[in-house]
């Protein structure tokens, strides 16, 4: 589905990704680990065209993402949520959600101006769709709320309403519980596993919650300092002694 | 922490759940009524008032448009004077040149608008902020000279006089009456297209543009395409008010379109209340009658007046005067509801 070969990214003079490489199979959820600044956000940052490698290949699904236009991402059926958010704070939460299918939407300037039959069809078509994703998500309470001013677990949750709503067959998640509280983590694991089912996704996590990941995820890569240092199963990377000095440095 | 605030949360969004269909019957009855006593005032006004009020749909339509692009684009611009005077002078020119029936006039004058608002358009995608304001302030400069160099077309310092559209006999209307129809009727029309368009999907992504670009590019949309058509769109606007305006005034020249026209309509619109249905409104009753009303006040500086207001109702009014009017009526259905 997903695979990444020598990837290679440079800022200046740093070098953020050092010709990573690991492939991710259709229906897996793969869980990228690392320290702070292994580059995990940066990878995602390539996959989603928001910034430019130095070397290497992505393909998805046999295409050659890194030719693809940054916009056209969310129509080759790949969908993410930011580490920091990325939702619109000044317009309602259901909103943000169908923004999330702008991609499969086609009104443009004139027919909307209009409001001729097809968009109106088209926009009570979506406008179902994003309060059923919200109501699966139990954010039905929030949907007319702008999303600025809402608690950031449910933010997050709408940030994954967004990126369902575009029917994503790879889904790329950012510290996706982060902030949660334990209980809060471990719905989300609950619901995300359900949503993997329901949608037949294809999932990659970059996540610091090692009980979240462990626990969720089918296979693990480990980045860091840009290099891949480690991957496998849970239980394999959890022991790799690699991956245990890159967390707590070495033993003296 | 997380847990309380979003435990209060659900309580309010429960309140209000049931509360907004009533709010949308309200606004169509409030938006009905103003329609109403449009359609009845020009019957009771004496026919300059009438006039003044014309000049407020077209002030209205202008900052529709602005407001497309500055509230609801996010983008800048300090040149849509410019914009209002292309509308006009190529409706005046077509009357004048080859005497076109009024009504060819408003397409016309829109395309125009809209021909070269995309051609503007195109560094907007690139510019933001500052550099935007920049580029927009000098469409708004160079028009005046331009205008009066070609004076075969333009007529020059000189302008066109024209022929106002007169009523038919079937309408009973004075002059002034029939002026005034027309410019509704636009301008109902404008605010139905502009409304449609925000609640679509175009509306969304020009939303999604404005509160943070990369993410909505994430999501399929394209921010240069967005922004292009937006200033576009906005010009088309600006150029239909523009159409009306030489309609109404019957006369055209250089200097009804100077800067300060631009950055009246952007003052307007920010105090009317950036990103609303109601701001553009209110803000044209702000840009018509503030500056006749302190010209009563003190005839020596309206202008200073014109300031000094702009200051003091963005400090009682940081986001305008639709949203002073808006947190009016949640405080007044709030106390109804405890009474």
């Amino acid at each position: 589905m997903l695979e990444v070969h020598d990837l290679t990214v440079r800022f200046g003079g740093i070098t953020a990704l050092d010709g990573v490489g690991f492939s991710v199979a259709a229906g897996e959820m793969v869980g990228l680990i690392g320290p702070n600044g292994a580059g995990k956000t940066t990878l995602f940052n390539c996959l989603t065209r928001r910034c430019d490698a130095d070397g290497g290949t992505v393909r998805h699904e046999g295409k050659d993402l890194l030719a693809v236009p940054p916009h056209a991402i969310a129509a080759l059926g790949i969908a993410r949520t930011f580490q920091n958010l990325g939702l619109f704070p000044r317009i309602s939460v259901r909103d943000n959600v169908m923004v999330g299918a702008h991609h499969r939407g086609r009104a443009g300037f004139l027919t909307a101006a209009l409001r001729l039959p097809g968009v109106r069809g088209e926009e009570r078509g979506l406008r179902a769709e994003a309060d059923a994703v919200l109501q699966r998500l139990s954010l039905s309470h929030v949907a007319d709320h702008p999303a600025a001013g809402l608690p950031f677990g449910t933010l997050k949750r709408v940030e994954l309403a967004r990126a369902l709503i575009g029917r994503p067959r790879l889904l790329l998640l950012d510290e996706p519980v982060n902030g949660l509280n334990s209980a809060e983590v471990e719905e989300f694991a609950g619901t995300l596993s359900a949503l993997r089912d329901e949608h037949d996704l294809t999932v990659v996590v970059v996540e610091h919650h090692m009980g979240f990941v462990m626990g969720t995820c089918e296979r693990i890569v480990c980045l860091d300092f840009g290099r891949k240092i480690a991957e496998g199963p849970p239980e394999q990377v959890q022991r790799d002694p690699g991956v245990i000095e890159a967390y707590l440095g070495t033993a003296v | 922490m997380s847990e309380s605030t979003q435990v209060s949360d659900r309580t309010t969004a429960r309140e209000q759940a049931p509360a907004r269909p009533a709010a949308t019957r309200w606004r169509w009855a409030a938006a009905a009524a103003l329609l109403a006593a449009a359609v009845y005032a020009p019957f009771q006004l004496v026919p300059f008032h009438v006039f003044q009020l014309t000049m407020v749909l077209i002030y209205a339509v202008a900052l529709l448009g602005l407001n497309l692009l500055v509230g609801h684009a996010g983008q800048i611009s300090l040149g849509h004077g410019a914009f209002f005077a292309v509308g006009a002078y190529t409706a005046a020119i077509l009357l004048d040149r080859w005497d076109a029936p009024y009504p060819l006039t408003l397409p016309a004058a829109a395309l125009v608008a809209f021909v070269l608002g995309l051609a503007f358009g195109v560094p907007a995608m690139r510019l933001r902020g500052l550099y935007l304001a920049l580029v927009t302030l000098a469409i708004a400069i160079f028009l005046v000279p331009l205008l009066k160099r070609f004076e075969e077309v333009t007529g020059g310092s000189m302008g066109l006089s024209l022929a106002k559209p007169a009523p038919p006999a079937w309408s009973g209307l004075a002059e002034d009456q029939w002026l005034y129809f027309l410019a509704l009727a636009v301008t109902v029309a404008a605010f139905l297209l502009a409304a449609s368009l925000l609640r679509s999907r175009v509306g969304r992504a020009l939303h999604a543009v404005r509160d943070d670009e990369a993410a909505a590019e994430v999501m399929g949309v394209r921010p240069a395409y967005y922004k292009t058509l937006a200033f576009a769109w906005s010009a088309m606007f600006a150029g239909i008010a523009g159409c009306l305006y030489t309609w109404v005034i019957g006369f055209v020249s250089p200097d009804s379109f100077v800067v300060n026209l631009s950055i009246t309509l952007l003052a307007g619109l920010v105090v009317g209340g950036l990103g609303s249905l109601s701001g553009p409104v209110l803000g044209a009753l702000f840009v018509m009658f503030v500056p006749s009303i302190s010209q009563d006040i003190n005839e020596a500086a309206p202008g200073v007046i014109f300031g000094l207001l702009i200051i003091a109702v963005m400090y009682v009014a940081p986001t305008g005067l639709a949203g002073l009017a808006g947190r009016a009526a949640n405080s007044i259905k709030k106390t109804l509801r405890k009474g």
